[in-house]
């Protein structure tokens, strides 16, 4: 350890290289290493401009007929927003982490396949870019960011900009798949000696689902999205009801896509939650066999429960009872994962430190959020509060109070390995307070504003609803989320110049990154390590008492 | 017509679109479901943020345990003695907490299929004294178009626009309400939370929705599904009727438009602009279809479809710039002079 900090520090004493060096380096390195960290950086830029749209679409709705933003503008910047969130932000920044972190855990020197790897990076930045492109045609596509047919049809999106739209979406949607076979080839074949199957880190292990699922949902998206195009390019009338195409199958298609899509979401920051919380509660990971259970079958059940999105179609009564059914059935796993996380932290000797703070977040915000839905699994439940504020507030509830927070854990918890320094705890606090009471603040009211009968995507109400009130609440939250967010960003790269050193392994964790320099070298181990047990390090800590003793 | 008016006024409070102030049967089951949800998740919130908190508090290290900072450098692996026990799980545990929330599901499952039930009845077809009123509603943007096609067993055959008006129910005399649900370009969707859960109109698809209620007066509601520019701007009225008064409006309806010789010149400027290609005028020449029918105008309460109250006043703005109170409606600004927009203003005034 001590070795590997004098050399960092001659490192930072040496002649630095040019810019254009250093720029030639990370645009045409294959290190899995420096990839994910661009993937980070893309969500970084991306979850900027998003999130200065919403705060600009709260500003819109602080007021009754307020004017701040025209119609057409509003219903570009929720498109935008949503698109951007999902597949610009959401998924590079979950890619991107696991691509640090899942090598590095299995003991690998790279992931499988490295210059897949890279395209996958550079294939999903262009998609944003060219998604963004359609700002050129004179304004973004207006059509949402689950599109609907038949507003996608030139006859109702005239502009190239929903081409630019579906274009970016099927390019990036090549980088999600790249990615995907990437990592299940990875953990497939480049385990360290001695890690089966059966005792790959958990993180890694929802990894492996989470690609299992990019698999088999992001294909189906890409169909749809050529089927688009070739609507809208090639006169093909899949979509088109005028000839008799069918408005629903699209909404079958992009679902079949959107609610996997939402695991992919979620899957991984389970894995952070499940390293997390044992190393900051100094125990092992209760059940993790049937946690691991837990995982494959959330990852399968997901497949199944698509049209849950879409009762307000006005499908039949048993159809209506088949997908309430299975989507209920998903909060069986989850609820299981919520008490094996429970359990693992009873008993322990829990620090607060900024990821288990973020860990701690995530556990009572994502629960409010499972809860919400269930009420919008239960078909006629979710017949008043589909299209709803209802609906908005629980799926924000889920992204940032599950997705967010989680990801905020997982950056915390594995900064210091990535940059050799720890991230400003003091700033962690007030970042971690001012997202949660922004969070509760803006999402919240959102929930009763949508039982106040309020829809979604409309640029403005009408001030006798009652909704006034709610939404200038929640539009006070967004204002202070917005500088929780900015710490963040200023964290990252403050403690990079002056956080504390963070030496291999600052958190006296269990895996096997935490067994080599931190940041590490390019080859990330010397020396192949060797595992008994699911907790490497805590048999090399713990000799007289190891894991692979008990499991 | 004024009381009707007076009627919307008293109406228009906080509660008008809650889901929570049922006025019709399947609103009223949903929220029973809904309650039930309610008690059965704040059970399962206060248990597991109790154990949550719980554990944090019991079991937080403090500073005076030692090794409290963030970084605490225990690398040392004589000092696994402060590690607690190490638990790997357990089965019977793991079993219990599957088949708690299983059996919560379950439980679940069956309410939502009877609820399903309760709401979503098959529509009967049109019966001589069913006293069930059968009206084709159908999705513009961004306005709604309701054909009327039979109340009571009698065939109807008119058309009018954002304000459905509905018989109120009475004990023992039900009048149930039976919407098919069509759309004529975009997915749109019909939400009137009192009386019952949302429903979309689809092109190329034909849905149905049952409501009816024994509360006269207004409810309000509005388009549900993203439907393009003035989605927002969607709203929707029904008005629930006394039998008396909806049977006078039904009449009156059924007629073709009113012939006033006194606005003759204001008929003829009506009938010489592009406005008949898109809007009917029952008995005239005017007969398009793209545009809300113009045939009992004024017996409406508002103008684009909800957003302002339907005077002379608006009428005319809406008339010389309709964008200027629907930003990036379909119906263009044609720029009349001033005299032509009296002209016709004063026709469609008397279009009662």
């Amino acid at each position: 350890m001590a070795v590997a900090e004098q050399q960092h520090e001659a490192a930072t004493l040496a002649a630095r290289p040019s810019w254009t060096a250093v720029l030639h380096e990370w645009a045409t390195t294959v290190d899995h290493k420096k990839i994910g960290i661009m993937y980070i950086l893309m969500g970084t830029v991306f979850l900027v401009i998003a999130g200065s749209q919403a705060v600009a679409m709260r500003w819109q709705l602080v007021y009754a007929r307020h004017d701040f933003l025209s119609p057409d503008v509003f219903n570009q910047l929720f498109t935008m927003h949503g698109t951007t969130m999902v597949f610009f932000v959401g998924m590079p920044m979950i890619i991107g982490m696991a691509n640090y972190v899942v090598p590095l855990s299995i003991g690998a020197r790279d992931m499988a396949f490295p210059r897949l790897n890279a395209l996958g990076f550079w294939v999903t930045l262009f998609g944003g870019l060219l998604v963004y492109f359609s700002y050129a045609t004179g304004g973004a596509p207006a059509i949402g960011w689950f599109a609907y047919a038949p507003l996608t049809t030139k006859t109702f999106a005239r502009s190239a900009a929903t081409d630019f739209w579906a274009l970016g979406l099927i390019v990036s949607g090549i980088g999600s798949i790249a990615a995907g076979v990437n990592f299940v080839a990875t953990i497939a074949t480049l385990r360290a000696p001695g890690m089966t199957f059966r005792k790959i880190p958990f993180y890694t292990w929802t990894i492996l689902w989470t690609s299992v699922q990019l698999l088999i949902a992001i294909p189906p998206l890409t169909a749809a999205l050529i089927m688009v195009m070739a609507d809208r390019e090639l006169g093909a009338h899949f979509f088109d009801p005028q000839n008799n195409g069918s408005a629903v199958l699209w909404q079958h298609l992009f679902w079949f896509f959107g609610h996997p899509e939402v695991y992919i979401l979620i899957l991984p920051i389970f894995g952070i939650v499940s390293e997390v919380i044992p190393v900051f509660s100094r125990k092992v990971l209760f059940g993790y066999e049937f946690m691991a259970a837990a995982t494959m079958a959330i990852a399968f059940i997901s497949l199944g429960v698509w049209a849950h999105h879409m009762f307000a179609i006005g499908m039949s009564r048993t159809l209506d009872m088949y997908f309430a059914a299975a989507s209920l059935l998903v909060s069986i796993p989850t609820g299981i994962k919520f008490f094996n996380w429970l359990a693992t932290m009873y008993g322990g000797r829990i620090t607060m430190a900024s990821p288990m703070l973020f860990c701690m977040g995530f556990l009572s915000m994502f629960l409010i959020g499972g809860l919400t839905g269930i009420m919008l699994a239960l078909a006629p439940f979710d017949l008043q509060l589909s299209d709803s504020y209802f609906v908005v507030g629980h799926f924000h509830w889920v992204l940032i109070g599950g997705t967010i927070f989680g990801l905020f854990a997982g950056f915390h918890y594995w900064y210091p390995k990535a940059t050799g320094r720890m991230l400003s705890e003091r700033l962690a606090k007030w970042q971690f307070w001012l997202l949660l009471i922004g969070f509760f603040l803006t999402f919240g009211p959102m929930h009763i504003s949508g039982m106040l009968g309020m829809p979604r995507r409309i640029f403005t109400y009408e001030a006798d609803r009652g909704w006034e009130l709610w939404n200038q609440l929640s539009t006070i939250g967004a204002f202070i989320q917005a500088p929780s967010f900015a710490i963040f960003v200023f964290n990252l790269f403050w403690s990079l110049r002056h956080g504390k050193p963070a030496g291999d392994d600052p958190w006296d964790a269990y895996t096997l990154e935490w067994a080599t320099p931190s940041p590490p070298p390019s080859y990330n181990f010397d020396t192949q390590p060797v595992v008994y047990s699911r907790r490497p390090l805590w048999d090399l800590k713990h000799p007289d008492d190891p894991d692979w003793q008990y499991e | 017509m004024g009381g009707l008016i007076l009627l919307a006024n008293s109406a228009a409070q906080a509660d008008q679109t809650s889901i929570f102030e049922p006025a019709s049967p399947p609103a009223e089951s949903i929220r029973t479901l809904a309650i039930l949800v309610f008690v059965i998740t704040l059970f399962i919130f206060f248990v597991v943020e109790g154990v949550l908190f719980y554990s944090i508090w019991r079991f937080r290290r403090h500073a005076r345990d030692g090794n409290a900072a963030n970084t605490p450098q225990t690398a040392d692996p004589t000092d696994h003695v402060t590690e607690p026990p190490q638990v790997y799980g357990s089965k019977p545990i793991e079993v219990a907490w599957t088949a708690a929330p299983a059996l919560i599901v379950f439980v679940l499952v069956l309410v939502t299929t009877r609820t399903l039930w309760e709401i979503k009845p098959d529509t009967p077809a049109p019966a001589a004294g069913d006293n069930a009123l059968y009206v084709t509603v159908i999705g513009h943007q961004w306005w709604w178009e309701f054909r009327y096609t039979s109340y009571n067993g009698q065939p109807l055959d008119f058309i009018t626009a954002n304000e459905l008006h509905v018989p109120a129910s009475e004990d023992g005399t039900p009048r149930p309400i039976y919407l098919r649900l069509e759309s004529a370009d975009v997915v749109h969707s019909f939400w009137v939370p009192r009386l019952a859960g949302k429903i979309d109109l689809i092109p190329g698809v034909s849905n149905s929705l049952w409501f009816q209620t024994q509360e006269q007066g207004l409810f309000l509601g509005q388009c549900a599904e993203y439907c393009g520019t003035q989605h927002a701007g969607m709203l929707l009225r029904v008005v629930v009727d006394s039998p008396q008064d909806f049977e006078a409006w039904l009449a009156n309806e059924s007629k073709p438009a009113v012939d006033d010789p006194a606005v003759a010149q204001g008929k003829a400027a009506f009938l010489s602009e592009s406005c008949i290609n898109c809007h009917r005028v029952r008995g005239t020449p005017a007969d398009g279809t793209y545009a809300p029918d113009l045939t009992h105008l004024m017996s409406r309460q508002t103008l684009a479809s909800g957003l302002v109250a339907n005077d002379r006043k608006n009428l005319r703005k809406w008339i010389d710039n309709p964008h200027d109170i629907k930003e990036g409606c379909l119906m263009p600004a044609f720029g009349l002079s001033a005299d032509k927009l009296d002209l016709i203003v004063d026709y469609l005034a008397t279009l009662k």
